[in-house]
């Protein structure tokens, strides 16, 4: 009897309220199969999805009824202004690309010591640890738009707070993605190397570095081929770049200039796309 | 390496004088060593190769860095400085606290609505998109043309999307949902394709041959293979839409950014910490529940 009330006690929340099923197979065993989850979870989700379209307001038959406006600006877009990109995208858009080259730099570079300080296998101190993720995980938390428009009323509107805000965003991403692998690195040679009496810095160096050093150069590439994509918005807020073109442009309702700006930033952002590919397959080959 | 090797030379010659037990195991304590910095010494030398990359980058970052002129503080750039920090630890409680449809919660609740629909009819678009472009279901020519239009849908910014939206929606929360329901097929649809071509089609073959028709063998054969990964790909997607649902606020589409936005622009810092505190805590916290609830899906139930 007291058995059974501890294996009850095991068993989840769930398969207490709704009972397994019970099968007794023909040679006489019984096993007890639990309940399927997927309907709570479906239940769930369909109040959640309710939920939902009542705060947001979304309805089907609008989006049926006013169809006929979707391709309005859409066919403006697509059908650019060719003669616009020579004349006016590549400046901001060379600024755009310097502006994310510099910003991924510095945060890769400020994320480096940051990441290593809250990885779980090399930073001992658990509570210095919790303290660390938290400063990352708010970093990350706010938008990098947010960053561009407090860093631009504060450093005036233009390319400096859009690089500062970039900086910013790749630091949190960055920073996240390595401590995640950073724990997972071999610690052997780490351990091999404070038994022959070296001290931390030391084993670090020789042990850790090596491993740590093809994943991070891949994180940087990574985040330059978001920031490229990202820097194109901050300008909005005036953040310099190629973004205050853009919302230049939409404010004009010049749309066929903004599909010449998409143009361009595909191909752009399509190219850096390769280049970063080709360095990438050459990291894994010295991995 | 030469001192190394000397000593080596000068223990042999001493071997045969000396005590042979002792000389033996120093000698080969040596050898050991020698073989150690033979092998040092055999490593390619990168030296070279790691100056010239790190000039290369240099370079770059010196070009890049010529675009971008520091013009110092503005006039009341350290005041505001001053004032966010000072302002984040004393938000505006009444907005914090206040149930109406202008209040921190209900804009909240708006943002978490409009992330949860993007995501759902994002993952639910993409489902035929990917089967469409996953060559080892249709043949390679519809595969790649498939393939582009969503790569062409990726490539036009979100912003954009919104405002190809806000003429059939009008401005507010609903644009924000059907512009994030057009952003989210693009990376869905990516991770979903990458499912579907690892496909494991032996399984498929036993089901055959136990003479399952097309529908058993999709329930039994295919979906178990897919939903754990579409399932985790959806939710990471939903992370992903919960920070730009902020973004979109810039131009209309409803959620927590707008009024943050407009708060910073008329330097009510109250307002702009009362909204930071809110999305900070909602994506840290909306965070931890998926990277749990991915982990899960990825080691199976616990």
């Amino acid at each position: 009897m007291a058995a059974k009330k501890a294996k009850e006690k095991k068993m989840p929340l769930f398969d207490r309220i709704i009972k397994p099923q019970h099968i007794t197979l023909p040679n006489g065993h019984s096993v007890d199969r639990p309940r399927s989850r997927t309907p709570l979870i479906l239940l769930c989700l369909v109040a959640v999805v309710a939920v939902s379209i009542y705060a947001t307001g979304f309805s089907i038959s609008t989006i049926i009824k006013r169809a006929d406006q979707l391709p309005v600006i859409f066919g403006q877009i697509l059908t650019p202004n060719w003669s616009f990109i020579g004349a006016r995208v590549m400046p901001p858009l060379l600024e755009t690309i310097q502006m994310s080259i510099v910003g991924t730099v510095a945060g890769c570079l400020i994320a480096l010591p940051l990441s290593i300080l809250s990885s779980a296998n090399i930073n001992r101190n658990r509570p210095t640890l919790l303290f660390f993720r938290l400063i990352l995980s708010i970093i990350r938390s706010i938008p990098t738009l947010v960053y561009a428009s407090i860093l631009a009323l504060i450093f005036a509107l233009g390319a400096f707070a859009g690089t500062v805000a970039i900086m910013f965003f790749t630091l949190g991403i960055a920073a996240k993605m390595l401590y995640e692998s950073i724990e997972t690195i071999d610690m052997g040679p780490y351990e091999a190397m404070q038994s022959f009496g070296a001290n931390t810095l030391q084993s670090f160096w020789a042990a850790c570095w090596p491993q740590i050093l093809p994943v991070y150069l891949d994180t940087c590439l990574y985040c330059f081929e978001l920031n490229v994509r990202a820097s194109a918005i901050l300008g909005y807020v005036g953040a310099g770049g190629v973004g205050v073109l853009i919302s230049d442009r939409t404010g004009l309702r010049k749309y066929h200039d903004v599909g010449a700006i998409v143009v361009t930033l595909f191909v752009v952002v399509f190219v850096i796309d390769l280049i970063n590919d080709y360095l990438r397959e050459k990291l894994k080959k010295r991995q | 390496m030469e001192a190394v090797m000397n000593e080596h030379e000068e223990m042999k010659k001493t071997e045969r004088t000396a005590n042979g037990d002792v000389a033996g195991d120093i000698l080969s304590r040596l050898e050991s060593r020698v073989r150690v910095l033979e092998k040092l010494m055999s490593e390619p030398k990168m030296l070279w190769m790691r100056l010239l990359i790190f000039g290369i980058i240099a370079v770059i970052v010196y070009w890049g860095s010529s675009a971008i002129t520091y013009n110092g503080i503005t006039d009341r750039g350290s005041g505001i400085a001053v004032n966010v920090f000072k302002n984040l630890l004393n938000p505006d409680r009444e907005l914090l606290f206040n149930l109406t449809r202008d209040g921190v919660p209900f804009l909240v609740l708006e943002t978490i609505g409009i992330a949860v629909l993007g995501t759902v009819f994002g993952a639910i678009l993409a489902i035929p998109i990917s089967f469409l472009s996953a060559t080892n279901i249709v043949p390679k020519g519809i595969a790649y043309l498939f393939r582009a239009i969503v790569l062409f849908i990726r490539t036009i910014p979100s912003l954009m999307w919104a405002l190809i939206w806000i003429r059939v929606t009008g401005p507010g929360a609903f644009c924000g949902v059907t512009t994030q329901s057009i952003c989210s097929i693009g990376m869905i649809s990516k991770m979903y394709i990458m499912a579907i071509e690892n496909l494991d089609t032996g399984i498929l073959e036993s089901l055959d041959a136990c003479g399952c028709n097309t529908f058993e063998k999709i329930r039994v054969g295919i979906i178990p293979q897919l939903s754990a990964s579409f399932i985790s790909t959806a939710i990471y997607r939903f992370d992903i839409n919960l920070k730009d649902a902020t973004v979109l606020g810039i131009v209309g589409a409803g959620g927590i950014g707008s009024p943050l936005m407009q708060s910073i622009s008329s330097f009510k810092y109250q307002r702009v910490a009362a909204f930071l505190w809110a999305l900070v805590l909602l994506v840290v916290i909306i965070e931890w529940i998926s990277t749990q609830i991915r982990a899960r899906l990825a080691h199976g139930r616990s």
